[in-house]
């Protein structure tokens, strides 16, 4: 090597080092400068004043608690129990919770000795731990206290409406009612409504004990009251649940069905005619980028809401996407087994099936089963936007904004299902086209 | 010599049938598992179809009456158009945005995932299996989900649909960027380890430049599926051309002009996006002539 070349080597080498640094930082920077502008434009200095943490307060804690409400109406006197608040969650009549006890002076004991009683005449006293006796009473619609300035953070009072938050629970009065919560771990009445039966049995009683119900036997029983529980509409979930799995199987599979077809005509080496190529790519490319949104939106209005909707939304594009990766499947197919098939006198017809499907089985069968759990996503999706399935069950328990217990069961549930259907068309794959991954 | 042949006409015999009989049981193996997904698919579709609110039928014969109104509105107000998409550029940029910036989140995220989850890079070997779970459920989350309860406690905008959009992408992104890491070569790694360097350093020297191709390629692909993302997720509340529509939408007729052109600009920029995306990827894996 003389030094003319290794000069001439040198300086490349310099010259390709001097763009890797000025690539190596200017990357960064560029990088550092567009989240320079996102910070303003998406506006993050605000989002400490939008942001309502204690909605996020909420949310955690009922995500994974319950509440029981004990109401007492200002007009009749009467007093009401139920979970949640809910009528499905009353308790039926003549029966309260065990920690609530008196007859004309109802006492709640809300555990840690705070204890709230409800005496006649609309009268109030709430006994706190660590700050002493509150007594209020109505006085038409006024709420008088003995509370004095300055109020804790966790009291807030005005003449029409006091609220205590205590750690065991909450109290709220106003002049129509006064109302306590008392919040207790756990889902409530997840197996059985409180007008069940079974409701509060144990699992070895209801399987190997005396007879509950007189009319039924324990296990249909409970498997009936279970499946009907109102609060938790395990049928209707296990319903939706099943729809969105089927908007991914039939919008999947119909997909497949549909593209195989039209990606003959848009590859290479099977479609004689420019033309319809052509047109048949253009085809693809229109569908796709037209996106399941838009489809979801226009079909929504020809079908109406539900898991039709979704499949055809999910149907359509994927037949765009199937369309464009099935025709380069077909274009990569090895010749030879064509000639091979041809030699034997056989048929365009039989060509196709004994020589080209062969091949490109194992490729086609990956994306479809890739696309088939990855579709139960977009099946969640597209049913929270077209109402129907799992996904439209949370957009509910959500824009009702008090079921966080709810939204965060479904929520487990569709991670489950996700996993499960990867879990399954991974397995699938292995079984169908051997191990791959 | 005769009974070699006769011994070997009766094995090609033997041969024969047993091919035969195999024949006959894959052919109906196959047309069993045929029948079961015509049956699967057909009482699917029935299902289906009972529980939509519009039957199939009907609804296929109005399929196209709505476009067709949105398209004849727009068309007598077509004069308006190039205003009307002026007009919802920002909402797009917005949509654009959101998906630049949680595909650039979600690939730190992604790629850090991937190795610390994968067989022979992981910072503790121990732990993979824990990586490998948390990345799995991160990508099982629909960005919808995440995105809902966001919007909850953070109100509506851009910054819930960047979070849910950004977990997801680090999910899928760590799986397949771990498929590659896999592949790597460990030389350098073993190289920049006798120098005494540290982990961070053995995957930022020894790893990533050998993978990052193919992790270019990767994150650009979810670019373009995060386009479409965020454009639904602006659908259900979180800003973006995704709202306009929504918007757009619930005025119905008389404002069809500005639903046409939102749905223009949706399917240009997805469009648009598509290609630049598949021809860059096309250069990366292909090398720099392709």
């Amino acid at each position: 090597m003389t030094t003319a070349t290794m000069d001439i080597a040198k300086t490349q080498a310099d010259s390709l080092f001097k763009r890797k640094r000025i690539i190596g930082f200017a990357a960064p920077v560029v990088v550092l400068a567009y989240f320079v502008y996102i910070f303003f434009a998406f506006d993050l200095m605000g989002l400490a004043q939008r942001a309502n943490w204690d909605n996020a307060i909420k949310l955690a804690s009922d995500s994974w608690s319950h509440k029981v409400h004990v109401t007492r109406s200002s007009r009749t006197g009467e007093i009401d129990y139920a979970v949640e608040g809910e009528r499905k969650g009353r308790y039926p009549e003549g029966t309260r919770p065990d920690w609530v006890s008196g007859e004309d002076i109802v006492s709640i004991d809300l555990g840690g000795d705070t204890i709230v009683r409800l005496l006649p005449d609309n009268h109030t006293e709430i006994d706190i731990p660590g700050y002493g006796l509150v007594t209020a009473h109505l006085e038409g619609r006024q709420v008088i206290t003995n509370l004095q300035e300055p109020l804790p953070e966790w009291i807030n009072a005005s003449d029409r409406r006091v609220g205590i938050t205590t750690p065991e629970g909450r109290i709220t009065l106003t002049g129509s009612k006064t109302e306590v919560f008392n919040y207790f771990m756990g889902w409530e009445l997840f197996w059985f409504t409180l007008d069940s039966p079974y409701h509060g049995q144990s699992i070895t009683k209801i399987l190997f004990g005396a007879q509950i119900d007189p009319a039924r036997s324990n296990i249909t029983g409970a498997v009936s009251d279970w499946w009907n529980n109102a609060m938790w509409r395990h049928k209707d979930v296990a319903w939706a649940i099943g729809e969105t799995i089927l908007m991914a199987f039939l919008g999947t599979m119909g997909a497949a069905i549909l593209a195989l077809p039209l990606a003959f005509l848009a590859a290479k080496r099977f479609a004689p005619f420019v033309l319809l190529r052509g047109a048949t790519r253009r085809v693809f490319d229109f569908v796709r980028g037209v996106d399941a949104l838009i489809w979801t939106v226009v079909l929504a209005r020809a079908f109406g809401p539900g898991p039709l909707t979704g499949t055809l939304a999910i149907l359509i594009t994927d037949t765009g996407t199937f369309g464009k990766t099935f025709s380069e499947a077909l274009e990569n197919v090895d010749a030879k087994q064509i000639e091979g098939v041809t030699s034997t006198g056989a048929k365009p017809l039989q060509r196709y099936r004994f020589a080209v499907i062969p091949q490109v089985v194992p490729v086609l069968l990956a994306q479809i089963l890739y696309f088939f759990e990855s579709n139960t996503r977009s099946a969640t999706i597209i049913g929270a936007i077209t109402g129907g399935g799992i996904g439209l069950m949370l957009t509910q328990a959500i824009q009702t904004q008090k079921d966080w217990e709810e939204v965060a069961y479904y929520i487990v549930l569709i991670v489950l299902m996700v996993m499960f259907l990867d879990w399954f068309s991974g397995w699938l794959r292995s079984r169908l086209i051997g191990r791959k991954d | 010599m005769t009974d070699a042949t006769l011994g070997s006409a009766s094995s090609v015999d033997t041969i024969q049938s047993a091919y035969m009989a195999q024949v006959q049981r894959r052919r109906l193996y196959g047309g069993i598992t045929l029948l079961l997904f015509v049956a699967l698919m057909v009482s699917g579709f029935n299902i289906a179809d009972a529980r939509n609110a519009g039957g199939f039928w009907d609804g296929i014969a109005n399929i196209g009456a709505y476009p067709a109104d949105v398209l004849s509105e727009a068309w007598e107000k077509r004069a308006d158009l190039p205003a009307l998409i002026v007009k919802y550029a920002p909402a797009l940029m917005e949509t654009i945005n959101i998906a630049a910036v949680s595909t650039l989140i979600g690939t730190a995220g992604g790629i850090i995932l991937s190795l610390l989850g994968t067989r022979g890079l992981a910072r503790w070997p121990r732990l993979i299996p824990v990586f490998r779970r948390f990345s799995d459920i991160m990508r099982a989350v629909p960005e919808i989900v995440i995105a809902l309860v966001l919007i909850f406690v953070l109100g509506g905008g851009p910054i819930p649909a960047v979070i849910a959009i950004s977990i997801h992408t680090a999910g899928a992104l760590a799986k397949m960027f771990s498929e590659v890491a896999e592949n790597a070569d460990l030389k350098p790694v073993e190289g920049l380890a006798s120098t005494g360097a540290t982990w961070a350093q053995r995957m930022w020297l020894g790893i990533i430049p050998q993978v990052a191709p193919n992790y270019l390629s990767y994150a650009l692909l979810r670019f373009e599926i995060n386009i479409r993302a965020s454009a639904i997720l602006g659908f259900v509340g979180a800003g973006g051309i995704g709202y306009e529509l929504r918007n757009a939408m619930a005025w119905g007729p008389g404002r069809f002009d500005e639903a046409a052109a939102i749905f223009v600009l949706l399917f240009g920029t997805i469009v648009l996006f598509d290609q630049i995306s598949s021809r860059y990827r096309n250069r990366l894996t292909e090398g720099a002539n392709a």
